[in-house]
């Protein structure tokens, strides 16, 4: 085990997955960060630092520093999946995927399908997504119910390092696309992450971060801290809340869930996106199709109201689903009858 | 052609506003008050300024994320946009929108905008209402060295020589899109101007640090524009950019002592007093008289955006439809 940070994690994978297969290439906007400056290519690196380093490791040949363009850097991605090469395509924020959206939405994710299994289509996007910036309406937004909403595509949402480390290894060995969400306010954050240069986590297996009987809340990314707190001040009052964090939305962990539905009899999804056909929607869906003799309580979705995300403090803060509202909703579904 | 005193006095007032709100803004935001990402516009006024001081408020502009700068020179409220930045109710989009989301419709500015190489459609849409509405209006889209490789970008160009539309692409030039070069980013070994040649479309070029090399040949550009039937023009202003990418930008891609040399060598607001006093158009004194009103009138917009009513949860649900 190694302590480091959810971004190190991140380009830590891709070093460890580009030194083991020379067909791993990485393509995006500054990801090598002053080409054609007076500092020089690494001067600064990309606004994250999720691309450290690699530059000077792999050269430019892997490593494409690329003018901004990202319906180009997806399409070039797609090119290079059928082409035999396995890209790891970054978006700088989730939110640009509305530049892109053919090249993923009906190049990426239909080739294999489209083309009657005859290919593969081994390309990894990842891009940062997330509020708690006051970054505004362009740049904050969670993205995953567009794509998982898209046949073809797997979406992927770590929450720890562990998980970077496990799923973003898994992802660029997948022969099938893979989205990779990366929550902006989770890069500082540090954690216990598996030596194994193999360490790999399968999609569709979630992960129980709290155990108890009464309530199940299913959430990821930031949201999952949020929950996990709510957790823990209800344990000491003798409330037991499983906590789920789903780690892929596509595909979904839907036994994982069940089972605990069937124990708990109430459910709460806690998501960062906007209510309407959304991951909530989704998962109590399920759960009422799949578990209604289970329920004590109608199944209950947190979510941001159905708006664009504002810029003021108060206003992003009022936005996302905070601990409090969170809180509230589980004593909710507790309060029912 | 001389402009007259007053103008040249407004020209100067209008780049120290846009230069003292940057600044101001540089300070506050080590603070930690001011939330978001912020990107200055300090260095490039002679760009915005030189543009605008030719537009009346039925010719529209579309801004960029560095838009501070157009929104002022286009007449955008200081004390508006102030709030706006500092998040309060009463900003100019009421704390929803941000630096990076201003705007000010009645005064034809629509919009700073967050994704880069959004404006130049919506200015080709804006350039054929002008056109139909045959009124000799125009509409201008702000595009940097960045900008200009986006798809968007392309598309806006070709499409605005079809339709004739009353579009005109500034490009500003800064040398960085980011972190990069623009000798690397740029196919064109740099040069943008030739890419919209390419398209069909007349070309100028001129010194974006200079105020009189901006307007004049923006006058020669909108002299061409405005005629019905001319369809679109471009323009590549060659500038620079004072700050970081955005605040925090710590600016390591930049060679030893370039923010000296062109804080030096290229400052419009420099090279503004020095011709205009050499060539006996105005005094010192004149321009001294307006950076001392317009720093009050800076510090009076920060006073009034930290005094501002800040907005509530409830603003969340305004303005916008809401099925749920
Ligand atoms: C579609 C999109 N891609 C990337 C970004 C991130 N980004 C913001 S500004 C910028 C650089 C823009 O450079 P340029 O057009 O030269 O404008 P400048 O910053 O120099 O004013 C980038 C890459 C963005 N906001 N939108
Ligand atoms: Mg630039």
């Amino acid at each position: 085990m190694a302590k480091m940070m959810y971004r190190d994690a991140v380009v830590s994978t891709i070093a460890e997955e580009m030194e083991r297969d020379e067909n791993v290439v990485c393509l995006g906007e500054d990801i090598v960060g002053g080409m054609g400056t007076p500092g020089g290519p690494e001067a600064i690196g990309g606004i994250w630092s999720t691309s450290t380093g690699l530059f000077g490791k792999f050269g430019a040949d892997r490593v494409i520093d690329t003018p901004i363009s990202e319906s180009a850097i997806m399409g070039a991605a797609a090119g290079l999946a059928l082409s035999g090469k396995r890209p790891i395509a970054e978006l700088m924020f989730a939110d640009f995927i509305g530049v892109s959206l053919d090249q993923i939405w009906n190049q990426i994710a239909k080739f294999r399908y489209m083309f009657g299994g005859k290919t593969k289509c081994p390309a990894v996007i990842r891009m940062a997504y997330g509020a708690g910036y006051n970054a505004a309406a362009q740049h904050s937004q969670a993205v995953h119910q567009i794509l998982t909403g898209m046949p073809g595509l797997k979406v992927v949402m770590p929450t720890t390092p562990a998980d970077v480390k496990g799923l973003l290894r898994t992802a660029i060995r997948d022969d099938d696309p893979v989205i990779f969400l990366e929550h902006k306010a989770l890069y500082g954050v540090s954690g216990e992450v598996p030596d194994d240069p193999d360490y790999m986590i399968p999609f569709g297996h979630a992960r129980l971060s709290r155990a108890g009987q009464d309530v199940t809340i299913v959430s990821t990314g930031l949201l999952l801290g949020f929950c996990e707190a709510v957790a823990d001040k209800l344990a000491a009052e003798g409330i037991g809340c499983d906590v789920i964090d789903l780690r892929t939305t596509s595909p979904l962990d839907e036994e994982t869930i069940l089972d605990s539905v069937e124990v708990t009899g109430r459910l709460i999804v806690v998501d960062e996106a906007p209510p309407r056909c959304s991951l909530g929607a989704d998962i109590c869906a399920l759960v009422a199709e799949k578990a209604f003799a289970s329920l004590k309580a109608p199944p209950l979705s947190v979510n941001p109201p159905h708006t664009p995300i504002p810029f003021a403090r108060e206003l992003e803060s009022a936005y996302l689903p905070s601990v409090d509202k969170i809180e509230a909703a589980v004593r909710k579904v507790l309060g029912y009858r | 052609m001389q402009l007259s005193r007053e103008a040249l006095l407004r020209a100067y007032r209008q780049m120290k506003v846009i230069r003292e709100f940057e600044e101001r803004l540089h300070v506050d935001i080590q603070t930690g008050e001011i939330a978001g990402f912020t990107h200055l516009y300090c260095g490039q006024e002679a760009v915005a300024v030189g543009v605008c001081e030719h537009l009346d408020n039925d010719d529209k502009i579309v801004s960029t994320h560095r838009g501070h700068g157009h929104c002022l020179a286009k007449g955008c409220d200081v004390n508006g946009m102030m709030k706006e930045i500092w998040g309060s109710r009463d900003g100019l989009c009421k704390g929803k929108g941000g630096s990076m989301h201003i705007a000010d419709v009645d005064k034809g500015m629509l919009g700073a905008n967050g994704i880069v190489g959004a404006g130049a459609p919506i200015a080709v849409g804006a350039g054929i209402a002008a056109k139909i509405d045959g009124k000799g209006k125009v509409a201008i889209t702000f595009s940097g060295d960045g900008a200009c490789n986006q798809g968007t970008t392309f598309e806006a160009m070709n499409m605005a020589v079809v339709t004739k539309a009353a579009t005109i692409f500034v490009f500003e030039n800064n040398h960085y899109s980011e972190h990069t070069g623009y000798q690397y980013a740029v196919g064109t070994s740099g040069d943008i101007a030739s890419r919209a040649e390419a398209f069909g479309m007349k070309v100028w070029r001129g010194d974006g640090t200079d105020f009189f090399s901006v307007y004049e040949t923006m006058r020669e550009v909108l002299d061409y524009v405005r005629v019905p039937g001319n369809g679109p023009a471009a323009v590549e202003f060659d500038t620079e950019r004072f700050f970081g990418h955005f605040e925090g930008d710590p600016q390591r891609y930049r060679g030893p002592g370039e923010l000296d040399r062109i804080r030096e060598m290229r400052d419009c607001l420099k090279n503004f007093r020095k011709s205009v006093t050499d060539a006996g158009l105005l005094e010192h004194a004149d321009l001294d008289a307006l950076d001392a009103e317009v720093l009050e009138a800076i510090e009076e917009s920060v006073r009034q955006a930290k005094a501002a009513d800040r907005p509530t949860a409830e603003d969340v649900l305004t303005d916008v439809y809401i099925s749920y």
